[in-house]
């Protein structure tokens, strides 16, 4: 630890958010002298005796555990290892930050280290359960045979050489595209009616809403198990999946859409008035194509909410080994119902079948949700790249016109929305 | 837009009366709002048909047991005794333990997100806790089988023997052997915390993100550190909000379904020993018997899910109701 030099600025900055101005801003160097000479401080960014403190804690720490854990007492496992481990960081931690700092400044530190210990642990399980699907299920997904063929002609106690997951994936992006197909158009009509038409119904909606996406999954399943199978006396087949996942999804995309419509700014609306259109037009050509990259990542999540859902799936969809690409006839099964089945053969091949399965799975929310953070991202309004590119091409192609009289109607008919909003960035 | 009452405007202005203009709905526009205001109210006849078809459905069992549905803690449709008596209390035991882990390291990682971690990395930690919230819950089941399972038995044998002694509810009989300890409540409540973490975490960094920024500088100014400033601006502002998401997320554990279903053994008692294995819930109960041909055995399921409908219903309104009433939950509403 490099304590003496940075004795003088650890006492200044412990007691320094008084001298600092605004939220402390992440910087290198706690404390310098500036051109007029005059000590400025930041609170809150990382000095080298900070630094040498957490290094210190977690090193010590690491050793003591190792030695107390692995070595002294009759212990085993790595949970309470790390358990372990970071109770002692914080107690080292704690003690070694007391003998420098004061008790305030020892408050913060800690602080810190526990917050951001929570963020960490939620990371490393994150990682941890992606990286181990993948690790279990890559073998399998990378053999020729696991995206090409199904189940059909595969016993328990056949190798990995046969079988695969064609059926499951068929399954489940046709029932995934019907739910899109129906909850989509009700999940923004839904949330159109909310933002834009109101009155004395909106909020009681809203709450319906909000209980809605709360509703148990296995609750959805039973609806449709209920309604449609049992009572109107249809099979179990895809379709019948897909309703129970409209279910579920709609109320995602509603409330996803109901945020990004909402902040579409009002002088978009009242331009568009005031040129003469009607409440629907407006709709159409200005609320719902300000929204667009808003509305297209509530999409995405939504569908990547629902190619998961497994239970509501479990009760309607029935299941089959055979590849079945008709939803509306016959059992279909989709991924998650197949990792269902599968893991709960005893049989180890049956095993890492279910991890394949869920490595697919697993690659289909990525590419949703991915796509989802591509689209999304940008405020209502603010036009992709391709957008503005387009627009300052026919931008170019009426200043080279402009030169020769103007037709009435340069290139292409402008849209209301390109009209309305040519460089939206000034109205945010 | 066509105007109604032209001609009275025009007489208006011929006789110097001061005109009022007043905008008509046009037929698209009748259209457009009748139309929008049916998919509005389509939440409504969806939520109706769930709790109808679950009440029809499952008047046959309710009618054989009468009250005692929900006392009863057998399950034997064929004679007639079943009820949730033990499955509901089971399922709050798991959704309780889920919320020991799942509050304190949410709630954390919700302030580290929103007032600790440098901006940059902001974004990708919130798209973490999105990507966390979208894996699917079958994977977290599979996950906690195959992977957790093995690797939280020690933590459990070590509890058990060095714990159980003071806290009985800890104990577990045959403790020497590692399947006395799968398949247990305990690890059914660490995979279902995995699952909520995102949700509450989420929720409430929003809400703790939202303290006034005049508010969180004037903290500064007086001299306090970011901890005393999040102490002091964030945590009071961010309460109710932060109250309402973690009652969310009890709501979304009590529902949860496939994750409990692969991982624990099937129990017909109210399990008081989290760390012995056997425990069930209402979700899994119905994952796992749904095949039951039989029209008593699906009725009772379909009474079951009324219940579990039900439970998450009234937690959600309270829920509800405590964001609504809180400083920041009004700030979230509009």
């Amino acid at each position: 630890m490099s304590e003496g030099s940075d004795a003088a600025m650890t006492t200044i900055e412990s007691s320094g958010a008084a001298v600092c101005a605004g939220p402390p801003r992440d910087g290198a160097g706690a404390a310098y002298l500036d051109a007029s000479g005059q000590v400025r401080v930041r609170p809150g960014s990382l000095t080298a005796a900070d630094a040498g403190t957490l290094a210190g804690a977690a090193a010590g720490a690491l050793g003591l555990v190792w030695l107390l854990y692995e070595r002294i007492l009759p212990f085993a496992g790595a949970l309470g290892f790390w358990m372990c481990w970071y109770a002692a960081f914080l107690g080292l931690y704690w003690g070694i930050a007391r003998s420098q700092w004061e008790a305030r400044h020892v408050r913060e530190k800690i602080a810190a280290a526990v917050l951001t210990g929570a963020g960490l642990l939620m990371l490393v399980v994150l990682a941890d359960q992606v990286g181990y699907v993948v690790f279990r299920g890559s073998g399998v997904l990378g053999r020729g045979n696991f995206l090409t063929t199904d189940m059909e002609k595969t016993g328990p106690l056949d190798g990995l050489a046969g079988g695969g997951v064609l059926h499951a994936v068929i399954g489940s992006l046709e029932q995934l595209g019907l739910a899109t197909l129906f909850a989509v158009p009700l999940g923004i009509a839904a949330a159109v009616f909310m933002s834009e038409i109101g009155g004395r119904l909106a909020q009681p909606v809203r709450a319906v809403v909000n209980a809605m996406t709360a509703l148990p999954s296995i609750v959805a399943g039973l609806f449709i198990l209920g309604s449609v199978i049992l009572t109107l006396g249809y099979d179990r087949s895809g379709f019948a999946a897909s309703l129970a996942l409209t279910v579920m999804m709609m109320p995602i995309v509603t409330r996803a859409s109901e945020v990004v419509i909402r902040v579409v700014p009002n002088t978009l609306r009242e331009a568009s008035y005031a040129l003469g259109a009607s409440q629907w037009r407006t709709v159409w050509n200005v609320v719902l194509p300000t929204a667009r990259s808003g509305l297209t990542t509530a999409i995405l999540l939504g569908m990547a909410r629902a190619v998961g859902e497994t239970s509501p799936v479990l009760l309607t969809a029935g299941f089959t080994p055979r590849t079945n690409a008709n939803p509306f006839s016959g059992q279909q099964i989709s991924l998650p119902l197949y990792v269902w089945n599968y893991v709960r053969y005893p049989q180890p091949d049956m095993k890492i079948r279910a991890f394949g399965g869920a490595l697919a799975l697993m690659a289909i929310v990525m590419i949703l949700f991915v796509a989802a953070r591509l689209a999304g991202g940008r405020p209502p309004g603010e036009l992709s790249r391709r957008t503005l590119r387009r627009l300052a091409r026919d931008r170019a192609a009426a200043a080279s016109q402009s030169a020769a009289p103007r037709p009435p109607a340069a290139g292409a008919a402008p849209t209301a929305a390109a009209v309305i909003h040519p460089e939206p960035e000034s109205a945010s | 837009m066509p105007m109604t009452g032209e001609t009275a405007a025009a007489s208006a202005i011929e006789d110097q009366i001061p005109i009022r203009i007043v905008p008509g709905v046009s037929r698209g526009d009748r259209v457009f709002r009748l139309v929008f205001r049916a998919a509005g109210l389509s939440v409504f006849l969806i939520m109706g048909l769930i709790a109808l078809f679950l009440a029809t459905r499952g008047a046959q069992a309710l009618h054989a047991t009468g009250w005692s549905f929900l006392t009863e803690q057998r399950w034997q449709t064929a004679a007639h005794r079943f009820g949730v008596g033990a499955v509901l209390p089971d399922g709050i035991i798991i959704a309780v333990i889920a919320m020991l882990i799942a509050v304190p390291v949410a709630l954390g990682a919700a302030l580290f997100i929103s007032e600790y971690a440098p901006g940059g990395l902001r974004r990708y930690l919130i798209s973490a806790v999105d990507l966390m919230a979208a894996v699917p819950s079958i994977v977290y089941g599979l996950w906690g089988l195959i992977f957790l399972t093995p690797r939280v038995i020690g933590f459990e044998r070590w509890l058990s023997t060095h714990l159980g002694g003071v806290l009985p509810f800890l104990k577990v009989r045959n403790g020497e052997i590692a399947a006395s300890y799968t398949q247990s409540a305990f690890i059914a409540g660490i995979v279902v915390s995995l699952m909520v973490i995102p949700i509450i975490c989420s929720l409430s960094r929003e809400v703790f993100s939202q303290a006034p920024t005049g508010e969180r500088e004037g903290a500064y100014a007086l001299g306090a550190t970011r901890w005393g400033m999040v102490r002091t601006v964030v945590l009071p502002f961010g309460k109710g909000g932060a109250i309402g998401a973690v009652m969310l997320g009890f709501g979304r554990a009590m529902g949860e379904t496939i994750a409990v279903a692969l991982i624990i053994s099937p129990l017909f008692a109210v399990s008081t020993h989290p760390l012995q294995a056997g425990a069930n819930s209402i979700s899994s109960l119905i994952a796992l018997r749904y095949s039951e041909s039989d029209k008593l055995s699906l009725s009772a399921l379909m009474a079951a899910g009324l219940v579990l409908f039900v439970i998450t219903l009234l937690v959600n309104m309270i829920a509800a109701a405590i964001i609504s009433r809180s400083r920041s939950g009004a700030a979230t509403n509009e």
